[in-house]
């Protein structure tokens, strides 16, 4: 087994753990925006496909790589901003009288 | 600035952002703080973009630039859709995710043939599979959850065997690759077939379990997301892959338990078969109807109520009416709180934005396992839109189909008020014994249209008083 893929797993379950446990946490009332952040942050493959894209190996890897470019940088953007939006409108009782 | 140096920054700014998408989702687990949260997800996003554009492996940046902008202009309108819209937004998402993920697997394999070793094959084959089948399965979800496809569970005869056999011929192809990757005309018929595969996955699945089903795609999208992480060799990755991933388990977790389904029953995509029980309706019982203004006099003579809010509320649009019944009653000193279930709503959490989007404050909104013990101390419950989460046949008949499954215990009440348009079954076709108990008055009309002659009356006996 490569040495890569020991590295990665050790990252990959302690990541998993850490996800568990912090996700556990969130209440309820947020889970829509949990579910739309975390579709955001899950874009970060974007890194990935720029990579693809723009090292212009073969037409067919850039044409892949610019479409995973355009497909995960619009949940990047949109995930953002409807979880920003969605957590706006969560307002406190006690911070609407004072 | 040597190449080597240069790498180590890069890898430094990917700490950072990694750092902050765990301080991302802590800070998410409080409404105090958790715009904070985005805004550290927002820097992570950022920082990770800006140092990869620096990778100097990058020999052209125009393809890059150009879908850069495509993306933004796809992403802006999708972040802008409808509350009620959230949840074939959130699909669609997981489409788009699973896609990237799997189409740069897939380019990994085109560039990396002839050299691929079996060990990287069998990587890509798993990645690319997950990938697949999450992104056409997502789409469906997407379009059921849109009404572009029928809503209710599509079955056929033998239907797990096929669709058994449609995922067991995707895994027989990425055998056969790991064995010699180089045969490059196989991996086509993979992809495809795991595309297939997504598409029997969630076909079947009805209108009522997509909470569940989109907790799972979420699952598989970030757990295909860390598998390219480990085909790429990029921890960033495998860190966001694999939160998003249990993010995505945890809640479908949370949602099998609220819908009394096992895990298993689950994961093997073999539910959705709730058969409507025509067990034999006894047309002889007794409903008690009632009009708006005697609603609207025990709603002011309690001084606890329960709004009991479900998805009907929110297709009838009528939850700022909803919002201004709470005003009202909140005015003349009644403690008014919102019961949910977790299933209300089309995914985890979603009856909470609909109603904090007409300004209820989030305070007021109680789950269920908090707010079941005060039932027997609340004056009204008022019941809006929701039906199968209050069917107390889930407690004590053993022959029902949602026998088993939690429920609000809205029968503890004093008084039950349910707003209906009729007395149809709801979305399971399960019928709900509530209707018929002695403290329960069923108030017939549309939600929005009743909810607003309440709050006419409320108003016009103050001026009176």
């Amino acid at each position: 087994m490569p040495a890569d893929f020991i590295s990665n797993l050790y990252v990959f379950i302690l990541a998993g753990f850490v996800g568990f446990e912090l996700i556990k946490r969130v209440s309820p009332l947020l889970h829509t925006p949990l579910m739309s952040l975390t579709n955001a942050l899950d874009a970060i493959v974007v890194v990935a496909a720029i990579i693809i894209a723009g090292r212009h190996e073969t037409v067919l890897s850039t044409t892949l790589g610019a479409i995973a470019v355009a497909a995960s940088f619009s949940n990047m953007v949109g995930g953002f901003f409807i979880t920003d939006r969605m957590l706006r409108m969560f307002k406190s009782g006690k911070a609407k009288k004072s | 600035m040597n190449l080597v140096e240069l790498q180590q920054y890069l890898d430094f700014a990917f700490i950072i952002a990694v750092v902050l998408f765990i301080l991302a989702i802590k800070w998410l687990s409080s409404p105090a703080t958790a715009r904070r949260g985005v805004l550290a997800g927002e820097i992570a996003a950022a920082l990770a973009v800006a140092a990869t554009l620096c990778n100097p492996e990058l020999v052209q940046f125009k393809w890059i630039i150009i879908t850069l902008i495509i993306g933004a202009a796809i992403g802006i309108p999708l972040g802008m859709v409808k509350m009620t819209a959230v949840p074939q937004r959130t699909a669609l998402s997981h489409a788009f995710g699973a896609l990237s993920a799997a189409i740069i697997g897939i380019a990994e394999y085109y560039v990396g043939v002839p050299r691929v070793t079996r060990f990287e094959m069998g990587e890509i084959a798993l990645e690319v599979i997950i990938g697949s089948l999450t992104f056409t399965g997502s789409l469906i979800a997407a379009g059921k959850l849109q009404e572009i496809l029928p809503q209710r569970p599509i079955t056929y005869r033998g239907q797990n065997i096929v669709s058994l056999s449609v995922l067991s011929a995707a895994l027989v192809l990425a055998v056969i690759l790991v064995v010699n990757p180089n045969q490059a005309y196989l991996f086509p018929a993979m992809v495809v077939v795991a595309l297939f595969f997504g598409i029997l996955l969630v076909t079947p699945i009805g209108g009522a379990d997509m909470p569940t089903v989109i907790s799972l795609l979420n699952s598989y999208a970030g757990f295909s997301a860390a598998l390219l992480g480990f085909v790429l060799n990029s921890k960033v990755l495998v860190v966001a892959g694999a939160l998003d991933g249990s993010s995505g388990f945890v809640l479908s977790v949370i949602m099998c338990k609220a819908m009394n389904r096992s895990f298993a029953n689950v994961m093997f995509g073999a539910f959705g078969q709730v058969q409507a029980s025509s067990s034999a309706v006894q047309e002889d019982r007794v409903v008690r109807s009632a009009t708006p203004e005697e609603a609207a006099s025990i709603l002011e003579a309690a001084s606890r109520v329960v709004v009991v809010p479900g998805y009907g509320m929110a297709v009838a649009q009528a939850q700022h009416k909803v919002r201004e019944l709470y005003d009202t009653l909140t005015k003349r000193g009644v403690d008014v709180r919102f019961a949910i279930h977790p299933v209300a709503g089309r995914m985890p959490g979603h009856m909470n934005v609909l109603l904090a989007e007409a300004d209820i404050p989030y305070d007021r909104l109680i789950e269920m396992d908090e707010i079941n013990g005060d039932f027997p101390q609340t004056d009204v419950a008022l019941i809006i839109g929701a039906n199968d989460v209050t069917n107390p046949a889930a407690r004590t008949d053993k022959s029902s189909p949602i026998y088993g499954m939690p429920i609000l215990d809205v029968d503890k009440a004093h008084t039950v008020m349910v707003i209906k348009r009729s007395m149809n079954p709801g979305f399971a076709g399960i019928d709900n014994p509530l209707y018929y108990m002695d403290q329960t008055l069923m108030l017939f009309g549309d939600a929005k249209g009743f909810v607003s002659n309440i709050v006419r009356e409320l108003t016009a006996a103050g001026v009176h008083a």
